[in-house]
């Protein structure tokens, strides 16, 4: 299940990630109602609204942080809306955090190789048994990390603690950090969220770029205008329900749009 | 004169024994919480379980006692290693969903539950009077007491050699950097496909055979060992240990057993050498008052401990 170079195509129609009728209540209220998406290859989907919409839940329900109430999320192909968010990047889909979580006693480089999958180097008896198979592994994996950190425009850093970061580096280090298990879907939780204008054009450009490589984006955004540069089309949530999808030029002419935003949530 | 040399020569030798011992226990400490960020206070009972467990394998049989197996101290370690391994992987898999607090309580609770075991299964354990006559290597020889000292401080400085070099492989790799991530930002972690229970029980397990490594040496150093050498003071000092030295940092954790041994030695010699005797039993409450003051200037001064945690964790990024 692991993302394969060469499984990817762009040509390849079937959708990377699909929910069908997710919903998700708290205490009677549906934070997520009823909600259906799906992405395909190298697509970059956004997820919209004004506060209190679902898109947090709705990011939730798909990184496996919570399980629905009802419906089901398939990701290439696998039903996985039961399975625990520590099995989901082994199965081809990798997430990012609103606020980012560096682990900031480490240095960038070994944040980034976190990322790894299935390394050798992380199981306690190939320490000691078998050291040559850990290093080469070890030398793979960092190889690996230091074109992904020259790719996000950190390798100068790559020996800082990663708490040095600002916070717009602290998200280009978490994208290539996700990016390292070469996941074929990428979840962002408002992933423009207080960054530097400056970075936002890089972190823009980088995942733009990625897409393009094929690896598909799902992302949350509160504020349309962060996002409609870099999304082929918007999903606008309200309520927990999807009010409106289509091109971002289409969703912004939308009236429904601006009056969900303007008149708040309707209940 | 050479008399008086031999003599310090075997005084320092019972002191590094002293302190490698503690210091083995405080490297399953560091491992634990250093590393992984596992509160445990049940640090004596595990060091307990180990010296019990080698100790009722390697006695003679004593008539009217279960046990005393006479088996060779070599097989006594492994035994006490795997036990207590073993103790703390059950209380690893009920304990380790648990938040840091509730941890705590926990492994503190274990630790009196084997401390009511150990006092209480006579037949076994001897009860309050512990168990003697417990093997030491090389006391057929018939050495002299003070090369005897010398010859038990190589022994079991070359069991912590071996397990320190072990335990540094282990930590400094991928492994021991999953565990720093772990501890740093468990939600990160798990994002990225660890999977925090089954690292942190590897992490408790191998902690606790090396405390269980600890109580072994001990009593094969001691010749005897008797419940209260596994009370919450023994905690208490390797605790110490670990957060005076530097918590995520194993030459950290040796060097702070040899601060606190040596503070605990020369505050034992000063009350039994400079206090009256009507105040003997006050000086032995004060010196755990002077630990206490020196983990609290530690933590006021030093907060990361005499040696702190490196960035990069795993030694194969090293030499580039």
């Amino acid at each position: 299940m692991k993302g394969d170079a060469e499984q990817r195509s762009m040509t390849d129609d079937r959708p990377v990630l699909r929910a069908r009728g997710l919903v998700r209540a708290f205490n009677g209220i549906r934070a997520v109602d009823a909600v259906d998406l799906s992405v395909s290859a190298g697509e970059i989907l956004g997820v919209i609204g004004p506060n209190g919409a679902g898109k947090s839940t709705l990011f939730n329900l798909l990184a496996g942080e919570l399980l629905p109430t009802a419906g089901t999320i398939e990701l290439l192909g696998e039903r996985v809306e039961r399975a625990p968010a520590a099995t989901r990047l082994a199965q081809g889909m990798g997430r990012t955090f609103q606020i980012p979580r560096p682990f900031g006693a480490l240095s960038v480089l070994e944040n980034v190789m976190l990322g790894a999958q299935d390394h050798a180097g992380e199981r306690v008896f190939a320490n000691w048994l078998a050291p040559s198979r850990v290093h080469a592994a070890e030398r793979d994996a960092k190889a690996r990390a230091m074109e992904l950190l020259a790719f996000m425009k950190l390798a100068p850093l790559a020996r800082e603690p990663a708490r040095v970061l600002s916070i717009g580096q602290r998200k280009l280090l978490e994208l290539a950090r996700v990016m390292m298990a070469a996941p074929r879907v990428v979840l962002l939780d408002e992933p423009m969220a207080g960054v530097h204008p400056v970075l936002v054009e890089t972190l823009s450009e980088r995942i733009a770029a990625l897409a393009r490589e094929g690896t598909t984006f799902l992302l949350v955004e509160h504020q349309l205008s962060l996002i409609a540069a870099v999304c082929q089309r918007v999903l606008v949530m309200a309520a927990g329900r999807v009010l409106v999808s289509g091109s971002p030029a289409a969703v912004l002419a939308d009236p429904r749009v601006a009056e969900a935003y303007l008149g708040g949530v309707t209940t | 004169m050479s008399g008086a040399l031999s003599g310090w020569l075997a005084y320092a030798a019972s002191f590094g024994v002293l302190v490698l011992v503690q210091g083995v226990a405080c490297l399953g400490l560091n491992l634990q919480w250093g590393q992984t960020g596992l509160f445990n206070v049940g640090v004596a009972g595990l060091v307990a379980v180990g010296a019990y467990t080698s100790a009722i394998l390697t006695s003679a049989a004593v008539a009217g006692h279960s046990g005393g197996f006479g088996l060779p101290v070599v097989v006594g370690c492994l035994g006490a290693v795997l036990v207590a391994g073993a103790v703390s992987g059950l209380l690893g898999l009920l304990t380790l969903r648990l938040r840091t607090d509730y941890l705590a309580i926990t492994t503190f609770g274990v630790a009196v539950v084997i401390d009511l075991l150990i006092r209480n299964l006579t037949g076994l354990t001897g009860g309050p009077l512990g168990i003697g006559f417990i093997p030491r290597p090389f006391e057929s020889l018939g050495l002299g007491a003070d090369a005897f000292r010398a010859v038990s401080f190589v022994w079991v400085a070359l069991v912590v050699l071996l397990a320190y070099l072990l335990l540094e492989r282990l930590v400094a790799s991928p492994w021991g950097r999953v565990l720093r991530a772990l501890r740093e930002d468990e939600r990160a972690a798990a994002a990225l496909g660890k999977s925090p229970t089954r690292y942190r029980l590897q992490s408790f397990v191998i902690g606790g055979a090396l405390m269980g490594l600890a109580g072994a040496l001990q009593a094969h150093t001691l010749g005897f060992i008797a419940p209260e050498n596994y009370s919450a003071a023994l905690t208490f000092q390797v605790w110490a240990m670990l957060i005076i030295g530097g918590s995520g940092n194993n030459r950290g954790a040796l060097l702070g057993s040899v601060l606190v041994v040596a503070l605990w030695s020369a505050t034992g010699l000063l009350a039994a050498n400079v206090l009256p005797p009507d105040w003997q039993a006050r000086g032995a409450a004060l010196r755990i008052v002077a630990i206490g003051v020196l983990l609290a200037a530690a933590i006021l001064w030093r907060p990361r401990g005499l040696m702190g945690e490196s960035v990069t964790v795993s030694r194969h990024l090293d030499h580039d």
